[in-house]
């Protein structure tokens, strides 16, 4: 390898890296704006200037330059601070001082490096330009005035949200950022735009003004807005969870983040259950816990166990699931579910038949990917922008069984429904090192799910999809609940009835909802407990109600699509009377006298791990570890199939939770995209 | 220069010409599958010849054609300052050149005759027949002052030479490009000075000259060597 020096110092390096990430390696820190590793490479910001030998004398841009066998490079001289420093006054030539009323102030990255690089005072002393405000839709707020031209939002748009929506227009001076006529940014994950500006001119609209980010509390935790469980921090003053950013995760969400997982935060102060509620005379009435447990304790007691239905929502922590499988397990209830959508996912199968087996850092790897039955962008829009990442790197083969939709690439259309899928079934292995299968919930979340579940495994098999060394077949998830509630057996029991049975007419007499608000309540007459965070769906249908904590209120585990057991931790605290939910299960336990063997969480975790070991597996994918053991055979039922076409269950990316559907902001976006794509339909 | 915006009151669409068709798809041809954005110069050049303005509707046609993102278009179009964002006159478009050159050579009293006779700069006239600019250093230095009308120069003005070229452009004539001190091209005033024997022009003088790698010559039948 190629060795060069960095301030006398030697260092080995990859042939191809660029000057700037050579002195990164040797722990020299180089001031930047335009470079973003994740982006491609502009040049244009100046500030990354180096002293290069050999060369010609002068500074040089040290991201945009080729590093060298034998090259010395300088980033402490003289010449490169001075260079430097008039690289920043002319960037703070036409940048308003009005530091004290930015969002981005203190944590800005101009801010930084004019600590390091600026001068005291100005020495311009003619006008400073003014830009127009920009309207760039309800999450970007602009103040375009304070735009430096890095152009890195540009980049963003066009290569990892794949919307070419930005763009620079007019020349020197007058060069603005922009949307074409001012149109709202067309993407699931625009808010990454203001994450990735380095100085204020994009910052987040929903929570501007809010907040200094010095006095935020900051919890590092899990998203749960959808399967993937993208690592986030959470910001909180006091009660409120004042904003969410991503963190990085290079297996899940890079640094990236999904404009639901951030701005559904304003659903988190909104529509709280914070106290029970027991229904008197047709109407939801406040009540203490005791009068709230009474109720639950007298209907359940009251009816035989075989009327009983248990129903865990898309939100649900891995720790009240297993509170609420023990307990009612112990009282021989067997309708106990957790795919409240419907869909025909079983343990029974294997956890490979339910799981993102290539993991999604895989898919880069892949060489052929064919969606079936699931629409990424809105159901799970980082995983969208991993299939964008690698069909950019070219020679991959995109195919979609499915809804048409935007996918923001190219793919071929290989028709809408099981007669496509069919075709496949006895396709023979195909010419492709690494294939994919990426399975939706269009696909396997109705009636007869299980037969084309084992349709699609058996051309999985047929395709050569898993081998040694590779497990291409992939079940995307839509719910941050649903992987962990399939790991530890939250499906029903022999003779128990299913999520979709229990909600039918005179399908059990007692329903007890884990959050559980995106199923259909309109037919069941059943007394039905609800338990969760939030007065939507459920709540509403709820003849008592029992308040519980939201993710960002309760420690607790999630295992995402890829079947990685993550650590959600406490931001707040519960709102109000509202408990964490596995200790109202546990409090209700005794009043059932069927006592839960756990007095604390870390017992409750105990005897999580000690029944369901996957659970003690923290950040960790199986992946292909166990390809071999995977029989592709085994997995669905085969059976009769309907020719109805594949459509994903997500209609709205911007409503698909409670929190969601409290939050004003993801309201806001949702009437604003349904409008777009009215126009774009008319 | 200042910050380009598209016009206020745009038309209702744009639609390619049968000729501009054409003349872009050959411009499109000389492109390879997958790289027809190469072409949104041109093809943008075409659609303002066919307009005399590039305006949103055109934009638009033109990302349509070339299969790119409309605001890749827009940034071209808003980049390059020949692309006129409003409409412009109809009889002449007027570039009067303001850098040094014709600047020292009076191209003050140039301006000052567009002004007067058809209004404030950058604004289309009255009757919209002309609008008039000041653009930089059009490289016709030797001829200076000058202005670009439509797409000639007309060179070594003065205000009354202007003000005559303004005035046969309203009258629906077209005048003639090319000096008005009655030069050729740019050769010095009154005719030239240097290199004026005739025998410089008939091949009299010419010496043979040997190029290092030239093939010798084949011998000319009856020709002399």
């Amino acid at each position: 390898m190629p060795i060069a020096k960095v301030n006398g110092v030697e260092i080995e390096f990859e042939p191809g890296m660029t000057v700037l990430q050579v002195a990164e390696l040797a722990g020299e820190e180089i001031p930047r704006f335009c470079y973003h590793e994740r982006l491609s490479i502009a040049g244009n910001c100046r500030m990354c200037l180096v002293e290069v030998k050999p060369g010609p004398p002068k500074p040089q841009a040290s991201c945009a330059l080729p590093a060298a066998d034998k090259q010395e490079i300088f980033t402490n001289t003289p010449m490169v601070k001075k260079a430097r420093e008039g690289v920043m006054e002319f960037l703070l030539i036409n940048h308003p001082l009005d530091c004290p009323i930015c969002d981005q102030g203190g944590e800005c990255d101009l801010q930084d490096e004019a600590m390091g690089y600026g001068r005291d005072d100005s020495r311009y002393v003619e006008n400073k330009r003014a830009v127009e405000e920009k309207f760039m839709g309800p999450l970007i707020k602009t103040t375009m005035t304070r735009c430096i031209q890095c152009t890195r939002c540009v980049r963003f748009a066009t290569e990892i949200a794949g919307v070419s929506d930005l763009g620079l227009i007019g020349r020197g001076e007058d060069a603005e950022i922009t949307t074409y006529l001012e149109q709202a940014v067309a993407s699931e994950l625009s808010g990454n735009l203001a994450d990735i500006c380095p100085v204020g001119a994009l910052t987040h609209k929903p929570w501007a003004f809010n907040y200094r980010p010095w006095e935020l509390k900051k919890t590092e935790s899990v998203d749960v807005m959808d399967a993937l469980g993208s690592a986030i921090r959470v910001d909180a003053r006091g009660p409120e969870v004042m904003r969410i950013l991503p963190r990085v995760n290079e297996a899940i969400n890079e640094e990236w983040l999904a404009d639901k997982s951030r701005y559904a935060v304003d659903g988190l102060m909104r529509q709280r259950l914070d106290r029970p509620y027991v229904r008197v005379g047709g109407k939801l009435v406040e009540a203490t816990w005791a009068q709230a447990f009474a109720a639950v304790a007298g209907k359940i007691k009251a009816t035989a166990p075989d009327r009983i239905g248990v129903i865990a929502g898309d939100l649900s922590a891995a720790e009240e699931m297993k509170a609420a499988l023990d307990l009612f397990t112990a009282l021989g209830v067997k309708s106990i579910d957790c795919r409240q959508d419907g869909s025909a996912l079983h343990p029974k199968w294997g956890r490979e038949s339910y799981l993102f087996n290539s993991t999604i850092q895989g898919i880069e790897d892949a060489d052929a990917i064919m969606l079936i039955g699931t629409n990424p962008r809105i159901e799970a829009p980082l995983v969208n922008a991993r299939i964008r990442k690698r069909w950019i790197r070219g020679d991959v083969l995109v195919g979609v069984v499915g809804e048409q939709a935007d996918l923001t690439f190219p793919y071929t259309y290989l028709g809408a429904g099981v007669d496509s899928l069919k075709r496949f079934v006895d396709h023979g292995p195909i010419q492709k090192e690494k294939p994919i299968f990426i399975l939706g919930a269009g696909a396997f979340a109705r009636p007869d799910g299980a037969a084309i579940l084992a349709m699609a495994a058996e051309a999985a098999g047929s395709m050569g999809l898993v081998k040694d060394g590779w497990n291409g077949f992939n079940v995307l998830h839509t719910a941050a609940s649903r992987v962990g509630g399939l790991d530890m057996g939250f499906v029903p029991a022999e003779g128990g009835k299913t999520a979709l049975q229990m909600v039918e007419k005179g399908g059990a007499d007692v329903l007890f909802l884990l959050g559980a608000d995106e199923i259909d309540l309109g037919q069941t007459d059943a007394f039905v407990i609800y338990m969760g965070s939030h007065g939507d769906a459920g709540a509403h249908r709820a003849d008592v109600v029992l308040p519980g904590a939201a993710y960002t209120e309760k420690p607790g585990l999630y295992v995402n699509t890829e079947g990685r057991t993550q650590m959600a931790e406490r931001a707040i605290f519960p709102k109000g009377e509202a408990k964490e939910d596995w200790t109202i299960l546990r409090a209700l336990s005794d009043e059932l006298g069927a006592r839960l063997p756990y007095d604390t969480i870390e017992q409750l975790r105990d005897k999580l791990i000690t029944d369901h070991p996957t659970f003690g597996q923290i950040d960790y994918a199986p992946g292909h570890a166990s390809a071999a053991a995977f029989d592709l055979m085994a997995v669905g039922e085969k059976g009769e199939t309907t020719d109805a076409p594949f459509v994903s269950p997500v209609k709205d990316f911007y409503l698909t939770n409670p929190i969601a559907r409290a939050s004003r902001t993801m309201a806001e976006c949702s009437s604003l995209h349904a409008g777009a794509s009215k126009m774009a339909a008319e | 220069m200042s910050v380009r915006r598209l016009a206020k009151i745009q038309p209702e669409s744009f639609a390619f010409s049968e000729e501009t068709r054409a003349t872009a798809d050959w411009w499109i041809s000389k492109y390879p599958e997958g790289r027809l954005a190469s072409a949104v110069i041109p093809i943008l050049w075409l659609a303002q010849k066919q307009e005399g303005w590039v305006s949103e509707p055109a934009i638009r046609a033109v990302a349509e054609l070339l299969g790119m993102p409309v605001i890749r278009v827009f940034e071209v179009a808003t980049f390059y300052t020949m692309f006129m964002l409003e409409p412009v006159g109809t009889k002449a478009l007027i570039q009067v050149c303001g850098t040094t050159p014709c600047r020292l050579r009076g191209a003050g009293d140039i301006m000052e005759v567009c002004k007067t006779k058809i209004g404030l700069k950058d604004h289309l006239s009255a009757d919209g027949n002309f609008t008039w600019q000041e653009v930089e250093c059009l490289g016709a230095c030797a001829n200076a002052p000058m202005a670009q009308i439509n797409d000639y120069y007309f060179e070594d003005l003065t205000a009354d030479s202007m003000a005559q070229i303004i005035d046969d452009f309203a009258a629906g004539k077209t005048p003639k490009p090319g000096s008005y001190a009655g030069r050729h091209s740019s050769e010095p005033e009154g005719g030239p000075l240097t290199l004026t024997d005739p025998a410089l022009y008939d091949g009299s003088l010419a010496k043979p000259v040997i190029l290092p790698n030239q093939p010798a010559p084949e011998p000319v039948e009856g020709g002399a060597a």
